[in-house]
């Protein structure tokens, strides 16, 4: 498919999902199952892009304390816990990788 | 009213300006997050072989951060495109949560106000509007607030995307700067971590998307996401019955 198409095919559906309850307003109630899994759509998400990245950085398996990024995301982890700041852990993260991949 | 209980209004006339201009306000602490996120997305679109017209152009075509950010993996790993567009939709399947956290306080707005609310509709719009979208303080012009955080964000993303289309090569690559990526989604994904049920979700999605890494396709971000939904739903209804938690 078209890169082009495919970018235009994407952002109709990502801009119908946000839509979807604004549009009805009201006049469709979600049925109970699906409001309880939306709670879970982001964390299920957005954790499949982050372990891969911890745990297989150039595409294979390096669960070791000589893994910078490991160490980093869990010390971001730390952080994000801790503080529930957004900039803090991304910052912290960022230092705690240059810092890991300088020193290991 | 009881002055005692009721919170007090806001100190100046909520007109529709001001409640923009608030809004835009309001938004400023997410952009320190999504200027580099936004700079990395436009480097690593080039990278992954997407021309600069159309790497900008995905900027308001799609408008979602962690979406874009995978685009730019799917492409370069030549995914066709019937499951690049699933995979968007499964990562923004999230936004469906925020439209149903907002629709009652839309509802009675004009389809363009819907319409370009829903646009403009974000992680970042969303956390930064919600206290005053929940706010009953003038509620006739609360929609001028999330407007003027969807478009602060807005406008500030399509800046950094077209930064990093632009300085893409120039960025080495030893600064690793995609962990930013990662980053946001670890304080995004972090704070959700409430309960056992959430936990769950969180190390099913994480052990399936490891597992099945060997997929073709990167299909695994699909299958992983949706274990850890499944997972999420199956174990809350196992503590609502046993009546553990966490």
């Amino acid at each position: 498919m078209n890169l082009w198409l495919t970018m235009a095919l994407a952002g109709l559906l990502t801009f119908l999902i946000r839509y979807s309850f604004i549009g009805a307003a009201g006049r469709i109630t979600p049925p109970e199952w699906f409001r309880r899994m939306l709670r879970f759509v982001p964390i299920a998400a957005l954790t499949a892009l982050i372990w891969p990245d911890l745990l297989m950085p150039a595409g294979e398996w390096q669960l070791s304390f000589a893994n910078p990024r490991l160490l980093a995301g869990l010390i971001a982890a730390l952080v994000a816990w801790r503080s529930q700041n957004i900039f803090l852990t991304i910052a912290i993260g960022m230092g705690a990788l240059w810092g890991l991949q300088w020193w290991l | 009213m009881n002055p005692l209980l009721d919170p007090p209004p806001p100190p100046t006339p909520a007109t529709p300006s001001r409640e923009f201009a608030r809004g835009l306000v309001a938004v400023i602490p997410m952009l320190l997050g999504a200027v580099p996120f936004g700079l990395i997305y436009g480097a690593l679109a080039v990278k992954a072989g997407i021309s600069p017209l159309l790497a900008i152009a995905i900027s308001s075509i799609v408008f979602a951060g962690s979406a874009q950010f995978m685009i730019t993996k799917l492409v370069a790993a030549a995914t066709p495109g019937l499951l690049i567009v699933l995979s968007v939709g499964v990562i923004n399947l999230r936004h469906a949560l925020y439209s149903a956290a907002l629709a009652e306080k839309l509802a009675h707005l004009p389809l363009r106000w819907k319409v370009l609310l829903a646009y403009l509709l974000t992680d970042e719009a969303y956390a930064a509007a919600l206290r005053r979208m929940q706010s009953e303080v003038h509620p006739e012009s609360r929609h001028w607030f999330l407007f003027g955080c969807g478009f602060g964000l807005w406008s500030t993303w399509q800046l950094a995307c077209i930064a990093g289309v632009l300085l893409g090569g120039h960025i080495p690559a030893a600064w690793s700067l995609d962990f930013a990526g990662t980053l946001t989604f670890i304080a995004i994904v972090v704070p959700l971590l409430k309960d056992r049920a959430s936990t769950g979700a969180m190390l099913t999605a994480g052990v399936v998307s490891v597992a099945a890494f060997a997929l073709p396709h990167k299909l695994f971000i699909i299958a992983a996401a949706l274990a850890g939904m499944a997972a999420g739903v199956l174990l809350e209804r196992l503590v609502r019955r046993t009546g553990l938690n966490a």
